[in-house]
């Protein structure tokens, strides 16, 4: 319990320890736990900035696809309506092309009926004239009636 | 213990061969080789056991073994020197580091059995050997020495030279020529009250548990031959168990009161009066 010099020997000890951990030990571990928490830290950071892109990027997605939802939609309904029309163009080109093929055929009928008449006429006309001669034998005399007959078979021909 | 010397050891001097320090030199010039040589052993432990711990497993993530341990012990001093000292705490962390692992693990030897050391030395041809540096107060009032030193140094840096010494004359009754000597006298006690206090806290822990420790042994060695002794054999194993665990406690205890009495003294002594 004696105070010797044993003490010089035990400070010379710590200030040796001391200064092997104040070199050695204590700055690499503040170097790399402050390294770690800045790496800590930017993670944190990096992460949260990921979320937000993340965010942005799903609202950006979103907008987009409202927006091709909405230029479908434009032109399914520009289409639909052009489709209309032009079944509408067909329906009176089609109208059109009806009515004048059956004017046509109108036409044609007329003009057919109308020739039909006049050969009936006709031919009713030189019936008359033989039926007429057949009863009047003796009294017509071909050739001096003939011209008369030939005025009534035109009357009856023009009717 | 009795094989040491024969079963003719008597308690006291059974007491006494292990309160022997081993020594050579004379006066002053005394040297206690137990003391110095387990001092400088843990010192050279604790140094090699902190530099492998953080040279290994210290990648950039998450830290494993060895090198998780030194962080948890690191972490848990640099958050108590910071609550109490602010501003660059690089030299009191590395203060308080040295201090709290080297004190914690000589303290540690106290757990030793009490005859182990003895006789591992006896095998070396040493008659005596005490080997716990903390209980010999030449060991805690190096420690407290260099604390004194630092408080002097810390105290000038923050204050000057002139502003340390008219500290002395001048705090804490105040300038007046009439009480200078006062101050002095107070300042005086003040500052050498420190050290003593710190090495006399630790030197009589671990005296008392060494001791303790060896009166336990006793226990089961002077009643050895009677019917009772297989009692006392028994009791001596319960309460030197007991007393080992607590004494656990202790240890770490005291390597953290001189660790952070220090951290305090010093941030007290940057204060400007």
């Amino acid at each position: 319990m004696t105070i010797n010099a044993t003490f010089i020997g035990q400070i010379i000890v710590f200030l040796i320890l001391l200064w092997f951990i104040g070199k050695f030990v204590t700055p690499v571990l503040a170097e790399e736990l402050n390294a770690r928490n800045r790496k800590i830290a930017d993670g944190l950071a990096a992460a949260e900035k990921g979320q937000k892109d993340l965010a942005e990027a799903t609202n950006r997605a979103d907008a987009i696809i409202r927006e091709s939802r909405e230029r479908a939609k434009q032109i399914e309904d520009q289409a639909s309506r052009r489709s209309n029309e032009a079944i509408e163009a067909a329906k009176v080109l089609a109208q059109g092309e009806g009515a004048r093929i059956v004017a046509a055929a109108r036409d044609e009928a007329a003009t057919e009926t109308n020739r039909a008449r006049d050969q009936l006429r006709k031919e009713f006309g030189s019936m008359v004239v033989v039926g007429a001669s057949r009863l009047l034998e003796r009294e017509v005399d071909a050739k001096t009636h003939a011209q008369l007959l030939d005025k009534l078979a035109d009357e009856i021909a023009r009717g | 213990m009795a094989s040491q010397n024969g079963a003719s050891e008597t308690p006291t001097e059974y007491i006494f061969h292990h309160l022997t320090h081993l020594k050579v030199g004379e006066g002053f010039w005394t040297v206690h080789i137990d003391t110095l040589l387990m001092s400088s052993m843990l010192a050279a432990a604790v140094a090699a056991f902190l530099y492998v711990g953080v040279r290994r497993g210290s990648a950039a993530g998450a830290p494993v073994g060895l090198r998780n341990f030194v962080e948890i012990i690191y972490e848990f001093i640099d958050s108590q020197v910071s609550d109490i000292y602010h501003g660059n705490r690089a030299f009191l962390v590395a203060l308080s580091l040295s201090l709290f692992t080297w004190i914690a693990a000589m303290n540690s030897l106290d757990l030793l059995p009490v005859d182990l050391p003895g006789s591992i030395a006896a095998m070396f041809g040493a008659g005596y050997f005490r080997v716990l540096p903390t209980a010999d107060l030449n060991g805690t009032i190096a420690i407290a020495l260099v604390i004194l030193a630092l408080i002097i140094v810390f105290s000038i840096r923050a204050k000057g030279v002139g502003g340390y010494l008219h500290e002395w004359i001048a705090a804490p009754f105040g300038n007046n020529p009439l009480l200078w000597i006062p101050n002095i006298a107070l300042n005086f006690i003040e500052l050498l009250a420190k050290p003593v206090s710190l090495s006399m806290r630790l030197f009589g822990n671990m005296y008392a548990g060494e001791l303790l420790f060896m009166l336990i042994a006793l226990l089961g060695m002077v009643f050895a031959f009677s019917i009772a002794g297989i009692s006392l054999f028994i009791g001596q194993i319960i309460v030197g168990s007991v007393w080992a665990i607590f004494h656990i406690l202790i240890v770490l205890l005291q390597a953290y009161i001189f660790m952070i009495l220090p951290v305090v003294y010093i941030s007290m002594a940057e204060e400007h009066h």
